[in-house]
């Protein structure tokens, strides 16, 4: 059994080492306005965070991560790229495990801001990556990586309108709905409802015009054809892969069957795979899961990692979250990619050494 | 030592857990005056009636400060986090019966399951600036049933009564509530979507948590078998 100072050795050591790396520390408050992240999260959020009241500043949670109060101070702050390292408590509710801790610590690395583009971005996913590969050097650890990107192409070259890859892509973290919109757009649609009875009063803020708008969706959805089964069966093929990572780039281009765009992604995860053996990382050392990260919390956009070891909750994890970024500034491209260790984790690894 | 039945302090289910006692040959009765919380307990040997709001029955259960009690099962659901670890329904009632519905206007149209109203939030969300309110006070019950059908973009406000004129308000666009007969749904120009999410009646439970001597398990044995459950 390790001890919290122990614990509390551990991150301020992974700290440094990341602060040795050029990171600058930040150090947000415990508490933190509930209002940004219900609406980054959405109700969801009340479930996996503790929410309190303030009569004054009206609803806090105790932080759920570092991540987007780090976002929301870079922003404030009009930062140009910059490295972050942070190290201390997250709350986390649990509803439904009571073996699992409601806090406990987390230190992160975060570059922020970095310039946009694919090179850039490469490069600033195989420094986050190494970075925390090197923090963990000597453990036993398994690392995962996996590529939204990977995904996000082959839904977007589906041959079907946009509002059907919208809701498609707004529900790839969802497995259970995903699926179930994936079939129900693969059969014909059901037919449109009819017009709303004019003798029944209106009530609520959603106007008629609202319901008119969706109606005329409807109307054109029940005209789309259904998705093509070929095209399906390739998008489940490509979330199915596990594999080694070099094995899984060619497990892609295979699939791909042609398909240029998925082609291309296949060689971002190539490249970087490259640039992570730049940083003398085996990329055959790595697996690769396309579905990676798809039931987290957080909104990871492209490139996603995780270090695990058996028995032991999940080491280090992170990724790329442009989405996170843009949502918090109101829409401006501020490419970032991030990941924390748990240092009780950590530490438990090398007691067992 | 004495067995605590814990019984809602008022009102019908108040007077249908009496009946419902009463025809298993166990006598409950008020003492003292209308206003007095106090009652007797004939038929059943050390059991000690203990009068309190329903809404609290469950967290008392869970606490074990009684040993048994009734009351809904969707507030058992609601307010007590794996309730199956600390409470141990006895007996359905058979009455109290209420269902856990979604309900949304009636003129929405376009709006014939959880698929939809999760598409109408995205876009109410787009349209308006802030996620499409869902009125309740089973917060719990209501997320775990909308996560598991995968709707996201809504967010709850409390409402701990006249639940269903919150839409006409403005305060809310969608409600989540018990309902019987449907009727103040309808009064209220709202219709149902989705299944039902819990179908409550009032339940005889027993808490899992409360101390019992070798005494009070012949009490409680006892009593179980005069009340047949």
């Amino acid at each position: 059994m390790t001890v919290k100072s122990d614990i509390r050795a551990e991150a301020d050591r992974l700290r440094a080492a990341f602060e040795a790396r050029g990171a600058e520390t930040f150090e947000p408050q415990i508490l933190q306005p509930a209002g940004a992240l219900l609406n980054l999260y959405g109700e969801e959020i009340r479930a996996r965070a503790f929410v309190t009241q303030d009569p004054l500043r009206g609803e806090m949670m105790l932080r759920p991560d570092f991540t987007v109060p780090l976002v929301q101070a870079h922003i404030i702050n009009d930062r140009a790229e910059a490295r972050y390292t942070y190290a201390g408590e997250i709350f986390r509710r649990q509803e439904d495990d009571d073996t699992r801790p409601t806090e406990y610590m987390q230190v992160g690395f975060e570059i922020i801001g970095h310039a946009p583009g694919a090179q850039a971005e490469i490069a600033a996913d195989a420094e986050v990556f190494a970075t925390i590969a090197d923090a963990l050097n000597g453990l036993p650890v398994t690392g995962t990586i996996g590529d939204f990107n990977v995904l996000t192409t082959a839904i977007l070259g589906l041959d079907t309108p946009r509002r059907r890859k919208d809701a498609l892509l707004r529900h790839l973290w969802r497995p259970t709905r995903f699926k179930a919109l994936l079939d129900r757009f693969s059969r014909p649609a059901p037919p449109v409802p009819a017009n709303a009875d004019l003798n029944i009063p209106h009530v609520g803020l959603r106007s008629p015009v609202e319901i008119e708008t969706r109606l005329a969706l409807l109307a054109e959805e029940a005209k789309t054809p259904p998705l093509k089964t070929a095209e399906v069966d390739r998008l489940m093929a490509l979330m199915a892969i596990r594999s080694t990572a070099p094995a899984a780039v060619d497990d892609i281009k295979r699939i791909a069957s042609g398909d240029e765009d998925i082609v291309d992604a296949a060689r971002g995860v190539e490249a970087l795979l490259d640039a992570l053996a730049a940083q003398s990382i085996d990329p055959a050392s790595l697996n690769f899961e396309a579905s990676y990260g798809l039931t987290a919390l957080e909104y990871y956009t492209g490139f996603v990692f995780g270090f695990s070891a058996p028995n032991l909750p999940t080491v280090a994890t992170g990724g790329r979250y442009d989405l996170l970024t843009a949502t918090l500034s109101g829409g401006r491209l501020i490419p970032a990619v991030g990941g924390v260790i748990r240092p009780d984790a950590a530490l438990a690894l090398k007691v067992a050494a | 030592m004495t067995i605590k039945l814990g019984i809602p302090s008022k009102g019908r289910l108040m007077a249908d857990t009496f009946d419902w006692f009463g025809a298993r040959g166990v006598t409950i009765t008020r003492t003292g005056t209308d206003r007095e919380y106090a009652g007797r307990v004939d038929g059943a040997e050390g059991v000690e009636l203990v009068l309190l709001a329903a809404g609290e029955i469950p967290r008392e259960l869970a606490a074990g400060r009684i040993h048994l009690g009734v009351t809904g099962s969707d507030v058992v659901q609601e307010k007590i986090a794996r309730w199956e670890t600390k409470i141990a329904p006895l007996a359905a009632l058979g009455f109290g019966h209420a269902d856990l519905v979604l309900a949304v206007p009636k003129t929405w149209t376009d709006v014939r399951d959880l698929s939809d109203l999760d598409a109408v939030a995205d876009a109410f969300r787009r349209a308006h600036g802030f996620r499409l309110r869902i009125a309740t006070k089973y917060h719990r019950l209501v997320r775990a049933h909308l996560k598991a059908a995968g709707v996201t973009s809504y967010q709850l406000v409390d409402s701990q009564g006249a639940t269903e004129g919150t839409v006409a308000n403005l305060t809310a666009e969608a409600i989540a509530d018990i309902t019987s007969t449907g009727a103040t749904l309808d009064a209220n120009h709202l219709k149902v979507i989705g299944d039902v999410m819990h179908k409550s009646q009032a339940t005889l439970f027993q808490s899992l948590t409360a101390d019992l001597s070798s005494k009070d398990e012949e009490l409680l044995a006892d009593l179980r078998s005069k009340i047949r459950v």
